[in-house]
Order: C-alpha cells, then structure tokens, then sequence
C-alpha cells in the first residue's frame, strides 16, 4: 500500500500458485470437518429437542450463548485448554454452526404437515418408520438450507482462525496486514468469498438432487 | 488454574484503569466505534428494506443480501476496508474498522425489514388503503409498527457482530477491546489475553440480552397475545 | 339518523381490460341512494373487481363511476376513499391496534377532534352491538370470527360514509352468526340510510339483504332486478339454474299472508279448528310448510284479533304462477 504500488500484483499471484492451493486445502478441511461434526452434534440435539420438547429451551440458551460470544474471543478463551490449535479452531468452529443447524433440523421436523404426519400414522408406519421414511425426507430441504448457511459462515470464520496460527486464506489476509501489502490482502479476502459461494453452489446442487419433488414443474 | 489468578489479577490491578489503555477507555472505544457504525447502517439498511418491503420489488436482492453478506468474512471486510481508507487518506484503525462494519451490519437489517414489512397480512394493507389511507400512511402506521419484532430482531443480529468484528480493528491499530488480545497474543500476556476475550464476550451477550429485551417491550400486545389467545 | 345520507352510486359502460382478458365488460346500472345492491355471480364474474373500482382500489379501463353525479376518476384516491365504508371478508383490522383504535381509523386521518372521536366510537359500538366496556380495548386476536366483522363494519361506517362496499364479508363466519350479522346489517342499513353494494356468491344471501339483486356473468351484467322479480322472472337460463330450481319457493319467502289473495267469504266456523292460524306478516313459505303439514291443509289469517279470510294451498299455487 505504497504509494505507485497497484492494489493486486499478478506476478506474486503467479508466483504462490503453490502455496495458494495449500491454504485452499487447509481452509476446506478446517470448514468441512467444523462443519461436519457439528452436523452430527446438531442432528443428534436436534432428534432430543424433538422427542422431548422441554429440553429446547436449556439446549437453544447454550448454543444460543456460545453463537453470541465474539469468534476470536472464544477462541482466545479456549487457547488455555488446547492451545494454539488445530483442535481450538475446530472447537470454536463446531460451536457455531450447532444453533443454525439445530434449528433448521427441529425446525424442517416440526414443518412437516400435520395431515401427512396423520396419514403415515393412519396407514401403519412405527413412530421410527415414520421419522425417517416421511419426516426427514421432507424435513430435507429446510435442513439443507441450514447446511448452507453453517457452510458460508464456517467458511467466513475459518480466516479468523489465523489469528490462532490457523486459517487457511485467512492467511494471507493476516500477513497482508501485517505487511502492509494488498496483493496477499485481496488475495486473502477473494479466495474465502469466492470458496464459500462455490460451497453454496453445490450443496444448491445436493439438495436439487435430493428433494427433486421441490423442484418447480 | 493460574491463568484465572493471573486474568483476576489483572482486573484489579489499577494500572489498567488508567491512561489510554484504560479498561473503561477500550470498553468507551468500542462501544463508540460499534455504536457508530450500527447508526449509519442503520440509516442505509432500514429505509431501503422497508421500501422494498412495502413496493414489493426487489425481493431477490432483499431476501439474497442476507446470504451474500454472510459469504463476507468479517477479517475479509477488513482487508478491503484497509486499502480503501488507505486510498482515501483516512489512515489506520478507526476509519478502516468503520469503513469494514458498516457492509458487516446492513444486511440482516435490510432483509428483515423487508421481510417483516413484506410478511404483513395483504387484507391489511388493501383494508387500510380502501379507508383511505395514502402510501407513506399505510408504511407509518400499519407496516413499520407489524414490521418492529423483525427489524429489531435484525438490528440484535448487526449489532452483535459489529461488537465482536470491532475486536479485529486492532489488528489495524484500532482501539477497542481487541486491543488487548491482539497485543496479548502479541506479547505473550496471557493474563491481558484472557480479560480482552472475558470482556468482548460480555459485551457481546450484553448487546444481545439488552436487545432481546427491547424486542420484547417494543412488541404491540396486539401481536403477542394473537399466538396466546387463540 | 337521517336516511337520505345515502348517494347514488352509477355505474357507466365501466369496462377493465387486463392484459390477457376483460374482468368487467361495458357494466351500466345504477343504485339508489339508500338501497342496498347486492353484486352476485360465480367467481370470475367480475363482481369484486367491479366494486374496487368505486373505491379505485382497482382503475377501470373505461367507462365512469358517478356517485351522487361526481366522477369517482376525478377525485384524489385516498380522499375520495376516507368518504367510502370498506369491508373485507378477512376484515384486516389492524392486528396491533385495539379495536377502538381500529374504529377511529378513518375519523382520525380525517383529522376530527378527540371528542368527537370518542363519541362516535361508543356509538358505533352499540350500533354494532359489540359492548365498548368489553371490547374496546381488546385487540382483533381476542374476538371471534363474528365479533371482528362486527368491528370491521364499526370501522368502515365511522365517518358516517354515503356509500359502503363490502366484498364478501360474512363469507368467513359460520351460518348462525352469518344470519344474525344480515339481519343486524339491514338493521344498521335502514337506520344509516347508507348506500350499499355488497358482493357475494350465495345467491340466498343475496335474496335475503338485497333491494336489487345484480347477476353477473363473465364481466357481463346478465339482470339487474328485485330479488322477487329476479325469482320470478330470470332472464335467462343462467340465471334461472343461478338462483335454483327451487326459486319458487324462494319467492315465497319474500311473499306475505298479508298480501295473498285471501278468501274471507268462508266462514271462520266452518273452518276446521285445528286449523294452523296465521298472521299476515308470516312469509308465504312458512305458511306453506304449516298448511302442508296441517290435516285440514288450510289456514286462518287472523290480523291483530281480525279474521282476515282463510289461505289455501290453490291460493299458494296461484302467488307461484302469477307475475310479481
């Protein structure tokens, strides 16, 4: 960011190809395990708040809460446990995609109409038959939806983790700041928009094939 | 379990309310700071949500913003914000830290003040248009009031994350909380580390719960009783 | 009240075209000042559609809108709306307002002042018959189906308006409310001397509160009469299937005993005693279900403590036959 200096400099770019496609790998296993467990977790939170309703209100305040503290706080907090690590960013990481997942999991359950809901019970399906041959499949498209959304935001999050020695693009953000050097900056900034809105785009594509009857005739 | 020690110590000691590093400075920074930019997006956000809301055009950019805005990483604000208040002469750490808030705050606004004063019942606004009323009436007294839970639903969400964002400004030599845990993790200091987190996380559930609250309070009886009484 | 507060709504080869089809086509007719009109026809008739365009809630293509000899079109939309009572089957009262303030809608963008307000909302309500001690701060959430129409015709006659619309607006309540909110609307209607059109699709509705009963088809107006000549005379086969095969009988429910042709040259005596007695304002369709189910299928017309004359089950069939 000197003066005369242009904003992206093309020949670092050709010349870190390398370590470009590196902090790409990095940033896409950071996101997908985050995302991944914390997919499990939900899912499984999710079926309790459903099958004991009284168990919403405890379990929205705490992923709620950890939802609500800062990312790089929270993980500052846990640097005294786990250290400058890979298992803090995930920790961190995991925290916040439960409260979306849990409530578009509950919530895609619970948005199953009541007469269909009435008419599998009607014709003879087990509460468990019942849950995954006609609730989840229905409940699929809302739940998606919460995957897309837990995605993009991971994927925002994982640049912060380069504060903790993480980080993937967030990288060369970091450094570019450091630096003073906009090349590494936009650099940075652009792979991580560019990544999340690729992730959307397939997991748009994941859902068409999965829930064709959403399509619009 | 020293760390604790360490971090209580650390609150005590009245080194740390004194001069510009004084706790109550940063917290008065970066209230400051985040107050400031939730007040100019805001400005931008709310008016032009409820407009859209209220015409009905522009659903897809109204309903996408939300999603777009979450594909912008807060650190990624920033590293555009830096060089451009850079271009623009404005220097280092308040004004890029604005600069990167401001598009951080506005779409949960724009969105839900689209979708709540989209959400209000058609029978409504045509029954309030055939008494009479005119456009900007019907966006005063029926829209904006039914549309309030949303907006302020949407303002709580902005304003939680222009808290915890303003922490990174220090990362451009900002002031604010985040002062303490950059510096912290910069030196080393544990003990500032941990308080800088301890504080930015309180602020943040603070924000939350003072918003929440309000969203309840601002709440017409007329919309809280309609789920209860029926 | 003053019953000549009501104004002359005139429709004038009012025509609206969409893109793709005509809603409305050339409709002429015209209301008389305190009347109510009942616009009727299967959906897609082009009733709703004609009844916004008083209120230019929807525009017409061409053709004008008079009401009192003013073209509607000349007028500024929302004024010309604050003078139009506007009633909707969902009845859209403001959700965040007490019904009081939903009353004092139009009062207030008229700019009255707060006595004046108050005033006419405690009026209205026991016009209504809703119990402003009760109700009136109470928000819509709080009322049943019958109870928020109530309100909801409160709200649309607040600022004493010549003329009211209403689309459909006991299509949502249930059929003892429904018959209880017509006859407390005629009620109210008389005592206002408000100008009604009111849209609807059943024709018994229609029967009941209309002093002329417009049938719609298509965006045509296929008739425009009394009820009793709608029934007795229908202009075509549309409207006779329209208003049923029974519109015989349905007639007859708009006939009295009263007005029959009496016989009183039999002698009260030799009537058979258990006779059914009736009184001249007994319907003749009532009459006609007493006499048939009476062994002597013949009744005693009895006004005040007169004998009037015997009705017969041939003097029934002859009101049948005969033109209105």
């Amino acid at each position: 960011m000197t003066e005369g200096e242009p904003l992206v400099r093309w020949d670092w770019v050709a010349g870190h190809l390398d370590e470009i496609a590196q902090r790409l790998l990095e940033h896409v296993e950071l996101a997908a395990i985050a995302v991944g467990v914390g997919f499990v977790i939900a899912f499984g939170l999710a079926l309790l708040i459903v099958r004991r309703p009284r168990l919403e209100s405890p379990i929205t305040f705490v992923t709620g809460t950890l939802y609500t503290i800062p990312s790089l706080a929270l993980f500052v907090l846990l640097i005294p446990y786990t250290g400058l690590s890979v298992l803090t960013a995930e920790i961190g990481l995991v925290s916040y995609t439960l409260l979306i997942l849990i409530r578009n999991i509950v919530g895609g359950i619970r948005g199953v109409p009541a007469d269909v809901l009435e008419a599998a019970t009607g014709m003879g399906y087990t509460p468990r038959q019942r849950l995954w041959r006609v609730e989840m499949p229905l409940a699929l498209a809302v739940i998606i939806a919460g995957v897309r959304v837990a995605t993009i935001s991971t994927i925002g999050l994982v640049t912060v983790t380069a504060l903790i020695g993480q980080g993937g693009f967030g990288y060369f953000i970091l450094i570019g700041i450091q630096r003073f050097f906009s090349t590494e900056l936009i650099v940075g900034a652009v792979c991580s928009v560019m990544l999340a809105i690729g992730a959307d785009g397939l997991l748009v594509l994941l859902q068409h094939r999965l829930t064709p009857w959403t399509r619009p005739a | 379990m020293s760390l604790f020690v360490d971090t209580l110590r650390w609150f005590v000691d009245p080194a740390h309310y004194q001069g510009s590093d004084a706790i109550q400075t940063r917290i008065f920074e970066h209230v400051e700071l985040s107050a400031l930019a939730m007040l100019l997006a805001a400005a931008i956000a709310l008016p032009i949500g409820l407009y859209l809301g209220h015409t009905g055009r522009l659903a897809f950019v109204a309903v996408n913003v939300a999603n777009i805005g979450r594909a912008l990483p807060s650190l990624a604000l920033l590293a555009f914000a830096l060089p451009l208040a850079f271009a623009l002469g404005l220097g280092l750490g308040f004004w890029p830290t604005l600069i990167a808030l401001v598009p951080l705050a506005i779409p949960p606004m724009l969105t839900n003040a689209y979708v709540g004063a989209r959400a209000v019942d058609r029978d409504v606004i045509e029954s309030a248009r055939g008494m009479g009323m005119g456009e900007f009436e019907i966006l005063r007294r029926i829209e904006i009031p039914l549309a309030l839970p949303l907006v302020l639903a949407g303002m709580r969400t902005s304003a939680v994350n222009v808290v915890a964002t303003a922490t990174l400004g220090a990362l451009v030599a900002g002031g604010g909380l985040g002062r303490y845990i950059v510096d912290g993790l910069g030196l080393q200091e544990y003990d500032r580390l941990f308080a800088g987190a301890l504080l930015v996380a309180l602020l943040a559930i603070l924000v939350e719960v003072a918003f929440g609250t309000f969203e309840r309070r601002a709440t017409s009886p007329g919309l809280r009783t309609a789920a209860a009484t029926f | 009240m003053p019953a000549e507060r009501g104004a002359t709504v005139e429709f004038r080869d009012v025509t609206k075209r969409y893109v793709d089809q005509i809603a409305v086509d050339g409709l002429s007719l015209t209301v008389p000042a305190g009347k109510i009109c009942i616009l009727v026809g299967p959906s897609g008739s082009g009733k709703t559609t004609s009844l916004k365009m008083v209120n230019r809630l929807i525009e017409p293509t061409s053709g004008a809108i008079l009401i009192d000899g003013h073209d509607v079109l000349k007028e500024e939309p929302t004024q010309l709306r604050r003078r139009i009572g506007y009633v909707i089957q969902q009845v859209g009262l403001f959700p965040h307002q007490t019904i009081d303030e939903n009353v004092a809608t139009v009062p207030r963008l008229l700019g009255w002042t707060k006595q004046r307000i108050d005033a006419r909302v405690t009026e209205l309500f026991s016009l209504v018959g809703l119990d402003p001690g009760r109700y009136a701060r109470r928000y819509p959430a709080q009322l049943s189906g019958g109870e928020r129409q109530r309100a909801g015709v409160a709200r649309a006659l607040a600022a004493e308006p010549p003329v009211m619309l209403m689309d459909e607006p006991f299509g949502a309540v249930d059929p003892i409310v429904r018959e209880r909110l017509q006859s407390e609307l005629l009620r109210i209607q008389r005592d206002q001397g408000t100008t009604v059109l009111f849209v609807t699709h059943d024709i018994d509705e229609a029967i009941r509160l209309g002093d002329r009963v417009a049938v719609m088809r298509g965006g045509k107006l296929v008739q425009y009469a009394p009820p009793g000549e709608l029934l007795a005379h229908p202009a075509d086969d549309f409207v006779a299937q329209f208003v049923g095969s029974d519109r015989g009988l349905k007639r007859l429910g708009l006939l009295t005993v009263g007005g029959a042709d009496l016989d009183a040259t039999v002698d009260r005596a030799s009537v058979d005693r258990n006779a059914p007695v009736l009184a001249p304002s007994t319907t003749l369709r009532d009459a006609l279900v007493r006499l048939l189910a009476s062994e002597s299928q013949i009744g005693v017309v009895v006004g005040g403590d007169r004998y009037l004359g015997v009705l017969t089950l041939a003097t029934i069939g002859k009101m049948i036959r005969s033109d209105s």
